[in-house]
């Protein structure tokens, strides 16, 4: 067993995957740096990201697998859940070795598993699309502050600069400490000085003054459209889990 | 802009239009064109409420004034109740800063009928065009259509809207005579018809000329309410099919009915709201929709109500026996689709992944395959699977027995209060 360490990147799982085939290792253990394992006899290697191997390795991987098929792969990255980089390997590796495509063999168990963090990254994704809540500021930038469970910023991108295309925006992630800028022509991402920003109401002195009249219209509507003899807590929580509470302006 | 009045007939407005569950807000594919604002893709339903249900729409009558006096209806004309207008600037105002906060997909246009159909219509037609024109709103727009409006409005409400819809009401026409004598099904009918004719005109010259301006991308819906008149299940999803099959539509919505009036022709006050019955409904619909079930399986005159218990798919395959069990690694898509447990996503995958390999009972699960039902009904690539030859009957309790139904728990309470 030969444990590789990378630095957590895309490019860096590539990386790893090129090393594994030039070292032609077997059996390996993927994991981020920073996590230490202390078995004794084991090998250790520390990947270094290497742009050039990692190209390679996925112009390899679009002869094995769709455009599609790379772009879940990227999504179920973004997942970022220790351990799971195993999955990530071990699909790659499968689609190199296998003589057909195997996106669709689900009944792989790596082949599964990136289905399922596919689909918790999407969902996730969306909801953001969803609940993401703007603030106007004075300098008619919206802002919104969110905290999403996985880093799924890089896919929201293309969702927000289609719909807002008129009026610059920021999304930014206070978990981690980054975010989307739209300046009505394109996107970059930014990282702001005031971390402690983390409640819609803490810059009510940058906002402009009918965002609090939207606001207060916006919670108003939201209260009279719910039918109480309906009423269905269990139901509403699982829809909006409380941790996204404290971002939505209805909710607050 | 007067805030607190405003709040107030939005509070007002909002609350009368409660009562459409449609809340849809996916099935159109519009795009932002010229750096406007919005677009109306895939549906995200950005809030919901405390009752579940998703808000995805600023879902608001323009007014609540009404010359109808329908039983079942909160705006109806003898009711006493606050009555208010929007203008047509404060609707615009409210759906495109509201959208610009990310707090809707767009705006749903009802109205209570003032005057005459026409003039109702031309109203909610002007604040679509508005939208559209001069605010290059691209968000989604779904227009109620007055029954009765003439052909012209109808026509020009297409060219705004992603949807329009005519509401039903009530699944047969005896129930509307019952409640709405004002209202007929013929007038209700005639917009639909009209538009389902258009939709199918334009989708064709669309083809023909790249250019040619989309109509009502997102179809037609309809809504019916359920439990304020005695019609059975046979005669509500018949009712639905027949709309599906003749005018084309993308929805029909079932509202269980939420006693907010006392009238001798309507349940009780204190009646509870048929919310299990709605979704078994909902179910059916999708069976009929999605899982190639025609009505006359899920319901029939044997079999005029679903079970409230179980579902349709689980109370059709016990009733049918003799289709089971089906052979996962063998059977045609349409049969697995048919397998109590597995959803339209989990028969795709099965169907993919077996051209790889024989599939089991492990794989199955992790593919999202409810077990605890689809095991009575499948053979698959093991040598485990029920041997005992189970009736209907006893797969039924079985099935009860071991799963934790969503609605078990209020029956029990219901049952410790005696």
């Amino acid at each position: 067993m030969t444990t590789l360490i990378y630095d957590g990147t895309f490019e860096g799982l590539l990386t790893s995957v090129f090393e594994v085939y030039d070292r032609r290792l077997d059996r390996v253990n993927l994991q981020k740096t920073g996590l230490n394992s202390n078995a004794l006899f084991e090998d250790k290697l520390q990947v270094i990201t290497d742009y050039v191997r990692a190209n390679r390795v996925l112009k390899g991987l679009k002869q094995k697998v769709s455009s599609m098929g790379i772009q879940r792969l990227y999504a179920a990255h973004l997942a970022e859940m220790d351990g799971e980089e195993n999955s990530l390997l071990g699909y790659i590796r499968y689609a190199f070795d296998a003589g057909q495509n195997i996106e669709e063999d689900y009944g792989n168990k790596f082949v599964m598993r990136v289905s399922e963090m596919v689909r918790m990254v999407r969902r996730e994704k969306h909801r953001m699309e969803a609940f993401v809540r703007f603030q106007k500021l004075k300098d008619e930038t919206y802002y919104a502050a969110v905290e999403p469970d996985f880093n799924v910023l890089p896919l929201l991108i293309r969702h927000f600069k289609s719909r807002y295309a008129d009026q610059k925006w920021i999304i930014y992630d206070i978990k981690r400490k980054y975010g989307i800028y739209y300046d009505l022509h394109d996107t970059q991402y930014i990282s702001l000085d005031f971390a402690s920003v983390n409640k819609p109401g803490d810059v009510i002195a940058a906002f402009t003054e009918d965002e609090g009249i939207y606001q207060h219209l916006w919670k108003n509507y939201f209260s009279s459209v719910n039918i109480p003899s309906r009423k269905n807590t269990k139901l509403h929580v699982r829809h909006i889990p409380k941790r996204y509470w404290k971002h939505l302006t209805e909710k607050i | 802009m007067n805030a607190d009045r405003i709040t107030e007939k939005l509070n007002i407005l909002a609350d009368a239009a409660k009562y459409d569950v449609s809340c849809a807000s996916s099935g159109s594919k519009r795009k932002n064109e010229n750096k406007g604002l919005g677009n109306a893709s895939n549906g995200i339903c950005h809030s919901y409420t405390e009752d579940g249900r998703c808000v995805s729409l600023l879902k608001i009558l323009l007014t609540n004034h009404c010359i109808f006096d329908c039983a079942y209806c909160v705006s109806r004309k003898s009711n006493d109740i606050q009555r208010a207008a929007f203008t047509v600037q404060e609707v615009v105002d409210l759906t495109i800063n509201f959208y610009r906060r990310n707090y809707i997909e767009g705006l749903f246009l009802s109205s209570g009928i003032f005057k005459d159909a026409d003039f109702t219509m031309e109203r909610l037609v002007r604040i679509a065009k508005k939208l559209r024109t001069e605010h290059n709103f691209n968000g989604y727009i779904h227009l109620k259509s007055i029954p009765g409006a003439s052909d012209e409005l109808m026509n020009e409400a297409g060219l705004y809207a992603d949807r329009l819809s005519v509401n039903l009401e009530m699944p047969t026409e005896a129930g509307l005579k019952l409640l709405a004598p004002d209202k007929n099904q013929a007038d209700m009918i005639k917009p639909m018809g009209y538009l389902k004719n258009a939709i199918i005109q334009r989708t064709e010259e669309k083809k023909l000329f790249k250019k040619a301006p989309i109509f009502a991308p997102a179809g037609q819906s309809t809504q019916v309410i359920i439990g304020a008149t005695p019609e059975n299940d046979s005669e509500v999803l018949r009712s639905a099919n027949y709309f599906y099959k003749n005018f084309n539509l993308k929805r029909v919505y079932y509202s269980g009915y939420v006693p907010v009036l006392a009238d001798s022709r309507l349940p009780a006050l204190n009646t509870s709201v048929p919310m299990v019955r709605e979704n078994r409904l909902y179910q059916a619909d999708w069976l009929m929709r999605f899982y190639g079930f025609k009505v006359n399986e899920i319901v029939n005159d044997a079999q005029p109500h679903l079970d409230l218990d179980i579902d349709p798919k689980l109370s059709w395959a016990i009733r049918n026996m003799q289709a089971f069990p089906v052979n996962i690694n063998k059977a045609d898509l349409q049969m697995i689709l048919r397998v109590p447990g597995i959803g339209l996503l989990s028969a795709q995958k099965i169907v993919s992944a077996r051209k790889f390999g024989k599939l089991n009972w492990d794989q199955l699960k992790k593919m999202g395959v409810a077990l605890n039902r689809a095991k009575y009904f499948v053979i698959c690539n093991s040598t485990e699977f029920e041997r005992r030859d189970l009736t209907g009957n006893n797969i039924k309790q079985f099935i009860l027995a071991t799963s934790q139904s969503k609605f078990l728990k209020n029956t029990q309470v219901q049952l410790n209060l005696f």
